[in-house]
């Protein structure tokens, strides 16, 4: 079947459009299809619809989604404001989720159609009732030294290394 | 930098040895997470981004999966050895810093052992990533889980009951779990179907992307198929929803390419036929024109219209005819303008060596 625009190559689309309440259904080619603004298989590969999809739900979008009411509203362990989360798109700490939480829960929920985690549940090491494990207790007391020893506490940094030699 | 130091330069899932994989090349899983109490990437300092290199390099040093990892400080490389890794899919672009006049962040490093590597300092505190051969979804999700729970034993990852693991960016909270194949679809762009497959993803909750994940184009016919969400669904269902569809996927495109077969063989053949003779013979190749000519080679083989060349000869082709592989074989800078003579000549090279 010829185009029914151009009415010189095949056509290969069928565009089917509503106009005063009747369906009009056009065979076109691929190239006045796309004069028509559809997107043939060609053209969706060549536009970055990829990125398309990619900026609705990642890069500076989910932030747009939560409304401005709670611009002033600030995370009191990174200082960030809601407005720095509607603006960048990410959240300047794992406190933010707790700061922000009844904007973040519905975010969530319009983003993954939930709020509610139910994968794999986590134990951070030192909590729960499992003892903890001697290896992670050692990094911690390492991270403790380094920070005391920056901060010229070397009281302190005398103690935790004592301490970091019995476990070693 | 050495990648010797790599087994297979940290690409063993080149070898076309997993499940179908003349169509899917590789699956890819990557888990985010953070460390509890320190700042996202955004509002990091300096020395937070250091603190946290350091208490991953040790974790992974006392680990049971990362002990004897390889680690590349980004920040101290050179771009094109930093380019080298990002074409071998181990960092991310904007870990490596390679966008413009951007250099890698103090702290920006990539720890890797076998398959699976961790990326510290990238959006998220860190990115475990692991690469299969072919449709292996299972595999790849075991390895880095293993990982995950390696350093998560060591490392206090932020989680909240509610929430789940914490991520910078809430797209990716709960699981922080992205799994993605790169899947080679022809005979579906060929007989145009390729769009209904693309807009039907997004209606089950998956995404697509080019070949080099987010944000890049799609080049060669390759796509990379991957889930969206990533809350209020187990680990487990996120994986085996994404596998279904994938399976599904394949089989439209072992159909298309029956109906290609069925309806235009000879033009086919010719194509594949043609695709094979220009890499073959041709003294000048752009990168883009190789990846539409392997496409095609790589259809060729499929069909069994071509006798060669193998699945890992091709794999090996989409990766070291990348602008920072050419160069650093040859001596030359990633913008050299005689670079497409180079490809050519090492795209002859290899095919004529698996004639021989």
């Amino acid at each position: 079947m010829l185009c029914d625009n151009c009415k010189e190559r095949d056509a290969i689309i069928n565009l089917t459009q509503v106009e005063h309440d009747s369906k009009v259904t056009l065979h076109l080619c691929e190239q006045c299809a796309q004069q028509k603004g559809v997107e043939t298989g060609g053209a969706v590969l060549k536009s970055p619809l990829g990125n398309f999809l990619g900026a609705v739900v990642k890069g500076t979008a989910p932030g747009a989604l939560v409304p401005a009411s709670g611009d002033g509203l600030r995370c009191p362990a990174c200082g960030s404001s809601l407005r720095d989360f509607r603006d960048s798109g990410r959240l300047g700490c794992d406190q933010c989720y707790v700061s922000f939480d009844s904007h973040l829960r519905d975010l969530l929920r319009r983003l993954h159609g939930s709020s509610q985690h139910v994968g794999e549940r986590y134990e951070a090491p030192g909590e729960g009732a499992a003892p903890d494990d001697p290896r992670s207790r050692l990094l911690d007391l390492k991270a403790q030294l380094r920070r005391a020893v920056e901060g010229e506490n070397f009281e302190l940094a005398a103690e935790l290394r004592d301490r970091i030699r019995v476990l070693e | 930098m050495d990648l010797s130091l790599l087994p297979d330069g940290g690409m063993r899932w080149l070898d076309a040895s997993g499940p179908k994989s003349t169509i899917v090349l590789s699956t890819r899983i990557r888990l985010a997470r953070n460390v509890r109490g320190i700042p996202f990437s955004q509002k990091a300092k300096d020395s937070d981004r250091t603190a946290v290199l350091e208490r991953v390099s040790e974790a992974a040093a006392s680990s049971e999966h990362l002990s004897a990892a390889v680690a590349f400080h980004l920040d101290e490389m050179e771009r094109p050895e930093r380019q080298l890794l990002h074409e071998r899919h181990l960092v991310s672009k904007e870990l490596a810093g390679l966008e413009r006049e951007a250099r890698p962040r103090p702290g920006a490093a990539l720890l890797v052992q076998d398959q699976v590597g961790v990326m510290v300092n990238e959006e998220d505190h860190l990115r475990l990533h692991g690469m299969w051969s072919g449709f292996d979804l299972e595999d790849a999700y075991g390895a880095v889980e293993a990982v995950d729970a390696d350093l998560g034993r060591l490392v206090p990852f932020a989680f909240h009951h509610e929430f789940g693991y914490l991520t910078s960016c809430p797209t990716n909270a709960g699981t922080g779990l992205r799994a993605s194949v790169l899947i080679h679809l022809p005979g579906l762009v060929l007989t145009k179907e390729i769009n209904k497959v693309l807009q039907g993803l997004s209606q089950v909750g998956l995404t697509f992307r080019g070949l080099y994940g987010e944000g890049s184009e799609v080049v060669g016919n390759f796509f990379q198929l991957s889930n969206q969400t990533t809350l209020g669904k187990t680990e487990d269902e996120l994986i085996d929803h994404l596998g279904k569809i994938v399976r599904q996927v394949v089989e439209y495109e072992e159909q298309a390419r029956d109906v290609l077969l069925r309806t235009a063989p000879e033009e086919v053949e010719d194509k594949t036929w043609r695709a094979y003779g220009l890499l073959k013979h041709a003294r000048r190749l752009s990168f883009e024109e190789t990846m539409n000519l392997l496409s095609g080679v790589r259809l060729g083989v499929g069909l069994n219209l071509l006798p060669g060349p193998g699945v890992y000869t091709l794999n090996k082709l989409l990766i070291y005819t990348q602008p920072a592989h050419l160069a650093a074989l040859d001596g030359r800078s990633t913008g050299d303008r005689e670079l497409p003579t180079v490809r050519a000549a090492f795209v002859r090279r290899l095919l004529e060596a698996e004639s021989s």
